[in-house]
């Protein structure tokens, strides 16, 4: 799970009858948490706290077992990301072609000294292990749009998009 | 006139979607009718985007394109590459199971069925469900996922076991580094996967089946949702399948970003919305799987290979490969290569061929130092080992594993001993927690190459020793491979683990 500073969001925090709507739409299938989860999580940005106890409810499970569900996922928040997400490749075959070095100009043009989020909230940047783009790395993701072959050229185009 | 840009990721990733608009607004400007079609990727990614037109006289392909060279495109003045099949490394290919990926649109039926699609399906519908085992055992196919376990034996046993529910799971959580077939087979020929799932349930007795994919893959997981839509509509999937009076159909899962979910019972669990925990065996999957049923659990590429299989006959497959590895493997070349992408073949080439020849050495220029091959638990092989064929029981024999056939090339400029203490590294993060050599073992794992790499002596024994306590004393090939690619680090590249001294100093 990604601990993400959290920022006064633009919507109003989810009510008890949005999120009830969300785990109703997935309640009767085979296996219904980690959809309940990804649906939250698309409309909210994250996975509300006050979440947790209306899907154990409804679920008929305990308040435990989903907190151990959504801590042991890498992608689920527990606060909204920034305004974009960046997601850089640091598999093998990405640092085979020089990851780690544009990784770290990245975040240092950023102004970060590790993943995280920028204090302006802009961008959140996040390792990833394999993006499917590995005859064609350094990979990336900036809010899910696949960018291979990352250097300096494209470093600069990917860091005015998430500035603007 | 038909022009041809790749929706593939990496085709995207390189500039496809600009590429596509470009053309779709130098074609309205200048007034001239074209059909743009969006296809799967041909796999030869260092070409991409690699654009096709066929103005009459076949299809002939440029690349890779970048929208300033649209206008040029268009005039007819751009060097081209001539047809697909004439570029080298498409034509040394044994194209079975990727024969029609790129090459048909990937969301039209109709492409699909006129390029062999659903005759396979058609045929197995004719066969009773232990001739349809009997026909995927011959056939000789073996785990694509990395185990190479016998597909038709697995099949068995779910067919014999007992229940009134059954599934078939298809493992697309493709997570290993250097991988990207079942990514390309999803988002260049969905309906081949789903004629794969329908075949193996038709065989098993099984009427759902789920695609379990990874979120890293949002283009995979639209494709193949819509897929899906289209078959149902058209017939292939429901409740009569191509009028046969039988049920099958199939739903996509997304995973959450655990890559220990590739492994199949703890894609079980994350299946069933809980932790994806491994769980031990016995009991397989195949007796008791998704929900403690039985169930099918199946790569990707093992399952998109079945119709190919069944249209073209268990023989005829059967009749490619080496020793006891049938058939075709999907290569996938990846890493510091000059030319990568994916290149289908039946088993047997040697990795030097493949390295060398086909890939035609880095991307750097600079020489091949090693080559991780089947992921991130695969060994680093050096250039000693460039003679070992392609084979399930010839990689083993020398120490490393074929894995789902990815191969990632490392120039001389690669440090082994970092690379080793990555794979610790990423054993630690990613370890489910739930056996103890692999969730204490990986740290210990890193704590013990840092000491190697600050001079310590007695860390060399010690790291060997923990190797084998996590390869036999782990539950599954997360905590058990890892030793893999840290050992022939270790074993094949002594002098990176030399002692280090400060740069300072």
């Amino acid at each position: 799970m990604q601990s993400a500073q959290a920022f006064a969001s633009e919507s109003p925090s989810p009510t008890e009858e949005d999120i009830r709507t969300i785990v109703a739409a997935h309640v009767d299938r085979e296996g219904p948490l980690l959809p309940i989860l990804h649906g939250l999580q698309h409309a909210f940005g994250h996975i509300p706290q006050s979440a947790l106890p209306l899907i154990a409810g409804m679920l008929n499970i305990s308040r435990a077992e989903v907190h151990g569900v959504v801590s042991f996922y890498h992608d689920f928040r527990d606060a909204p990301a920034g305004r974009h997400v960046l997601k850089l490749c640091g598999a093998e075959a990405c640092q085979s072609m020089g990851a780690d070095a544009i990784g770290a100009e990245i975040l240092r043009a950023l102004g970060l000294d590790r993943h995280g989020t920028t204090p302006d909230g802009a961008v959140t940047v996040e390792p990833v292990y394999c993006l499917g783009l590995c005859a064609c790395g350094p990979a990336a993701m900036l809010d899910g749009r696949p960018v291979g072959r990352l250097d300096a050229e494209r470093m600069t185009t990917l860091l005015r998009e998430v500035r603007a | 006139m038909k022009i041809w840009v790749p929706l593939d990721s990496a085709a995207i990733a390189l500039g496809a979607d600009e590429v596509a608009a470009a053309i779709a607004a130098q074609a309205a400007e200048r007034g001239v009718e074209i059909e743009l079609i969006r296809n799967g990727s041909r796999g030869m990614v260092w070409l991409e985007p690699l654009v096709e037109i066929d103005r009459g006289a076949g299809r002939e392909a440029f690349g890779p394109i970048a929208p300033r060279d649209v206008p040029a495109l268009l005039d007819g003045t751009l060097p081209g590459l001539g047809p697909v099949e004439s570029i080298p490394f498409f034509a040394r290919q044994t194209r079975l199971t990727f024969a029609r990926c790129g090459l048909i649109e990937p969301l039209s039926l109709q492409d699909y069925a006129a390029h062999g699609g659903l005759a396979g399906l058609r045929r197995a519908l004719t066969m009773a469900a232990p001739e349809i085992v009997d026909e995927v055992t011959r056939s000789g196919l073996r785990g694509r996922g990395g185990a190479g376990f016998p597909t038709g034996i697995k099949w068995n046993t779910v067919l014999n076991a007992p229940g009134e529910q059954k599934y078939i799971v298809c493992n697309a959580d493709e997570g290993d580094s250097g991988t990207f077939a079942d990514r390309m087979i999803m988002e260049g020929d969905p309906f081949s996967l789903i004629e794969g799932m329908v075949i193996a349930g038709i065989g098993v007795g099984a009427t759902r089946g789920y695609v379990y994919i990874r979120s890293e893959y949002p283009v995979a997981i639209d494709v193949m949702e819509r897929a899906i839509a289209i078959a149902r509509h058209q017939g292939v999937l429901g409740s009569d399948v191509l009028g046969s009076g039988r049920a099958f159909d199939i739903e996509v899962r997304v995973g959450a970003g655990a890559y220990v979910c590739g492994e199949e019972t703890s894609l079980l669990n994350s299946l069933e919305g809980k932790r994806g925990v491994v769980r031990a065996k016995p009991p397989l999957p195949a007796l008791e799987g998704f929900l403690g049923r039985p169930t099918v659990v199946n790569n990707v590429i093992s399952l998109a290979t079945v119709p190919v299989i069944f249209e073209k006959g268990a023989q005829h497959y059967a009749e490619f490969g080496l020793g006891r590895s049938r058939g075709t493997v999907t290569l996938q070349i990846a890493g510091n290569v000059r030319r990568g992408g994916l290149f289908e073949t039946a088993f047997g080439l040697t990795l030097g061929e493949i390295v060398d020849d086909i890939a035609g050495g880095t991307a750097s220029g600079r020489p091949v130092k090693a080559v991780q091959v089947g992921g991130p638990l695969g060994a680093y092989m050096p250039r000693e080992k460039f003679d070992t064929p392609m084979g399930y029981e010839e990689f083993d024999g020398q120490g490393g594993l074929i894995g789902h056939a990815g191969l990632v090339v490392f120039d001389d400029s690669a440090d082994m001993l970092q690379l080793a203490r990555f794979a610790m590294t990423f054993c630690a993060i990613e370890s489910c927690g739930k056996c103890t050599p692999c969730r204490i073992g990986a740290v210990r794992g890193v704590e013990t190459i840092d000491r190697i790499a600050a001079g310590d002596p007695d860390a060399i024994p010690l790291l060997t020793d923990l190797c084998d306590t996590m390869r036999d004393g782990s539950l599954c090939a997360l905590g058990g491979f890892t030793p893999y690619p840290v050992m022939s680090a270790l074993t094949h590249f002594p002098g990176d683990f030399a002692p280090r001294r400060k740069a300072a100093a």
